[in-house]
């Protein structure tokens, strides 16, 4: 049997055209794509891709049956195993995860799993499958469970637990559902109608969704088991922006990328019309070489801007998605790798003028395994620009922590809990980025899945 | 609890259309560009403390907008704000009429004003900002400390709240810059008699353009009285997650940044870059005038006083 060496190309808007819009970038497989990619897996008995997937997801299973033409067989064995497949497919590092263990990726490329899961995940949401969803409900039993945050790691605990008959809550501090779903990620990678759809199947399933509740100031944790919640899942994620704190940090023109990505995503500030300001002006310099950087750099080259991407190691150490980073280029983003800001100067009315960087190079390898980048003395150059945007990662919210009491929290202000995702106080568990600091959605997805068979365990005995 | 539950029960939550909406249930125009409005927001009223803020949202689409907390009643439920009009989202609010509702409304935000242990304060209110000051003058009032309040208004036709602050304050002194009302004449003259009369204020508190909120910082330094300061720089989220809030303190010799959202809006005063902070807020403010351009509010003061590029 002759093996197809190569993974079947995604198709994508131009990038000339798409490089000044916000539409989707990647288009998606065709049906009789899928089927030719689908034809490429081995359906290895040992399955090493699964390991390779936090969630778990029976992946030769579901591509067995795209093979075979039948993808609502395929939508439902993804969905065993997890709740947000078309947000997965879309922004999972496959080449990371399961797609870095696929035997045909040891000597050719590996089966576009990710790809797969999304097509099936948008053939599933082109039906009508509203009335399928009711036809499923289950008995409700009564016990209430609390969500705090809608980011992924929320949306699927939530999921879980509603389809065993458990009464959901979810409380959202901003006024849209989704997390960094709705305000981080841009539009042209994962469209918000995607999130709105998996959002409504839910409510449509009995979770209740109450957004624009700040936990720890609108109501706080006692407040919730006062009112009648039984266990309560903490998903708020790692929104806490860094900075470098050098020189210059609070110019005008200098955004944390949450705030930039904010203002452009959730408050629409790309629409025409849209009454939310931003400016990038000509230039604009991000600095930082994660998801984050780079779809900050791709939404301000949208906005007009000539865009510069600073990145202190090299492109292999780029933290952010392969394919992104390739779209990136295509759109024109330029890359300067072993560069490190070390101040921002501005012009006469405090607006940015220039960002002043230091070369590095890279030298032993620190505790974490990567190259240490040290700097090279007397290398300092100039690059003139009118904005610069610090993607330099988050660490968790600090709100939760300095108002509930009997929580334990590590150095990184992350959320202690055990492998069922308890925390140090009854009745309490935590999840997603909230615990381990900025990560993926798979992961707070799995966090979410994990936390809601615990409940259900505790609860439900 | 019971009441939460029921009013939580009755929220017609239904993805992301058709939610709950905030209902306006009083609304007052205190003079041509600042109106006060009573809205339902039982949530927001049971927490709420002086100090506080809310963020709104008019409308889908809308610009999500930090507004203090002026009152609020927690058996009716409902939270007042009281806003100038200055530009596209204030002018919209100030469309709505009594019985309309507001897309969202989220809070109470930010720390509460620290008002336990004083004796004797002074709150020092600039235009718009007496109405962000006013509850902290009735809460300080209520816990029984001695207070003066020294509010200053441009001119005679936008002096507000004069019968409140009466009502809470041992002393009120009112100016306007034109003396058209009141005394000529500028916040800090007042202050400055005071504290040479050998007024003993155990804390000073200023609310209003940073410009002014700078001098009373420089009026009050040498004769060593503490000074709190409320912030108001550009939010979004209101949460601690943006950033865009963040302003530098100096402590120490240290430039620490702190957000202004979650770490304030009240900071001490003497460790401000005030500046800076004058400074960022005017980042947006090219395309921010895109409709009224209001005649005295929290921002404008600066822009008079320093001219733009
Ligand atoms: C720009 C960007 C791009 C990314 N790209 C990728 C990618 O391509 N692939 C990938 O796998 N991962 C990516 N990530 C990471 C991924 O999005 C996160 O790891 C994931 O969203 C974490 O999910 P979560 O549910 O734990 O938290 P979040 O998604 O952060 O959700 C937390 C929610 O809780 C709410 N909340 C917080 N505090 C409170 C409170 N006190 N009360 C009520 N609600 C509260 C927040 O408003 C938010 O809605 C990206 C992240 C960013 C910022
Ligand atoms: C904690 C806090 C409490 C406040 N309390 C009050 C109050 O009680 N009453 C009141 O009248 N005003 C208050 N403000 C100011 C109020 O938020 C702004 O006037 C309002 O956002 C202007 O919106 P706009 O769309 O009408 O005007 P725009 O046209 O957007 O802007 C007009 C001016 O307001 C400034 N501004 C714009 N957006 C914001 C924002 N998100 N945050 C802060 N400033 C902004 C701009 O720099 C500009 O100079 C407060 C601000 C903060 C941060
Ligand atoms: S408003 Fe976003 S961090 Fe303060």
């Amino acid at each position: 049997m002759a093996f197809i060496a190569k993974m079947n190309s995604m198709p994508t808007l131009d990038a000339s055209v798409r490089s000044k819009n916000f539409k989707e970038v990647a288009l998606g497989y065709s049906a009789n794509v899928a089927i030719e990619e689908a034809k490429r897996c081995l359906n290895c008995k040992n399955k090493p891709c699964v390991t390779g997937c936090p969630a778990n997801i029976d992946i030769p299973g579901f591509i067995s049956h795209v093979k075979n033409n039948d993808f609502d067989k395929a939508f439902e064995v993804i969905s065993q195993s997890s709740c947000l497949p078309a947000v997965c497919g879309r922004v999972c590092p496959q080449e990371s995860q399961c797609e870095s263990k696929c035997t045909m990726g040891v000597k050719f490329e590996p089966v576009g799993i990710g790809r797969l899961e999304r097509f099936v995940a948008d053939y599933h949401n082109s039906k009508d499958s509203d009335n399928e969803q009711k036809a499923k409900q289950v008995q409700p039993n009564g016990i209430k469970i609390a969500i705090i945050g809608s980011g992924p790691s929320g949306l699927s605990c939530a999921g879980d637990l509603v389809r065993e008959g458990f009464e959901v809550s979810i409380y959202e501090a901003l006024h849209l559902p989704g997390g960094v779903l709705s305000y981080g990620i841009p539009e042209f990678r994962l469209p918000k109608r995607i999130i709105r759809k998996e959002v409504d199947a839910l409510i449509s399933q009995g979770v209740k969704l109450k957004t624009n509740v700040v936990i720890g100031k609108t109501l706080d944790i006692d407040d919730l088991f006062e009112m009648g919640y039984k266990a309560i899942y903490v998903s708020t994620g790692a929104g806490l922006p860094k900075f470098m704190n050098i020189p210059g940090e609070s110019l005008k023109g200098v955004y944390s990328a949450n705030e930039f990505l904010t203002r452009v995503n959730l408050m629409k500030a790309y629409k025409e019309g849209s009454f939310t300001p931003i400016s990038t002006g000509e230039k604009t310099v991000v600095v930082g070489g994660g998801n984050v950087a780079i779809d900050a750099a791709r939404c301000a080259i949208r906005l007009g801007s000539k865009v510069t991407v600073v990145y202190r190691r090299t492109e292999k150490e780029l933290p952010a998605r392969l394919e992104e980073i390739e779209h990136a280029k295509e759109e024109g983003i330029e890359f300067m790798f072993l560069t490190n800001p070390i101040e921002i100067k501005s012009d006469e009315n405090g607006f940015v003028d220039s960002i002043v960087c230091r070369q590095m190079k890279l030298s032993e390898p620190d505790e974490s395994g990567r190259a240490r980048p040290v700097e090279v003395a007397g290398s300092e150059f100039e690059i003139k620009t009118h904005s610069v945007i610090m993607a330099l990662g988050t660490s968790p919210n600090p709100l939760i922590r300095k108002t509930t009491k009997g929580i334990k929290f590590n150095m990184h202000g992350g959320i202690v809990v055990d492998d069922n995702g308890k925390t140090s106080r009854e009745g309490i568990y935590a999840g997603g980025d909230a615990v381990t600091g900025s990560a993926t959605v798979i992961s707070a997805l799995g966090a979410g899945k994990r936390v809601a068979k615990a409940i259900m365990e505790s609860l439900t005995k | 609890m019971k009441i939460l539950i029921e009013y939580f029960d009755c929220q017609k939550v239904s993805g992301l259309r058709g939610r709950r909406m905030y209902r306006i249930v009083a609304k007052e125009e205190l003079n041509s560009s600042v109106t006060k409005i009573v809205v339902e927001a039982p949530l927001v009223a049971r927490k709420a403390e002086p100090g506080q803020f809310i963020i709104l949202r008019v409308d889908d689409d809308g610009e999500r907008i930090p507004l203090t907390i002026a009152d609020y009643d927690r058996e009716k439920g409902t939270v007042t704000i009281i806003f100038q009009i200055v530009g596209a989202t204030t002018n919209i609010l100030n469309q709505k009429q009594v019985g309309e509702s507001i897309k969202d409304f989220v809070g109470p935000l930010g720390k509460e004003a620290e008002t336990n242990g004083y004796k004797n304060v002074c709150i020092v209110g600039g235009g718009v900002g007496c109405a962000i000051a006013l509850p902290i003058a009735k809460k300080f009032h209520e816990l029984g400390a001695k207070v003066t309040s020294i509010v200053g208004f441009r001119s005679k036709d936008i002096v507000i709240l004069e019968e409140d602050f009466k009502k809470c304050s041992d002393k009120l002194f009112v100016l306007t810059d034109d003396g058209t009302y009141g005394t000529k004449g500028n916040v800090t003259a007042p202050l400055k008699d005071c504290l040479d009369q050998g007024e003993k204020f155990d804390l000073v508190i200023t609310i209003g353009p940073l410009i002014m909120m700078k001098f009373v910082v420089l009026t009050c330094k040498p004769y060593g009285v503490p000074v709190t300061v409320s912030m108001n720089p550009i939010m979004i989220d209101g949460t601690g997650m943006c950033g865009g809030c963040r302003l530098t303190l100096l402590q120490d010799g240290e430039r620490v940044t702190k957000f202004a959202c979650v770490d304030g809006p009240d900071f001490n005063g003497y460790e401000i870059d005030f500046d800076e902070a004058m400074s960022r807020g005017r980042m947006y403010q090219e395309q921010d005038r895109h409709a009224n351009t209001g005649s005295c509010n929290l921002f404008s003061a600066d822009k008079d006083n320093k001219s733009e590029r």
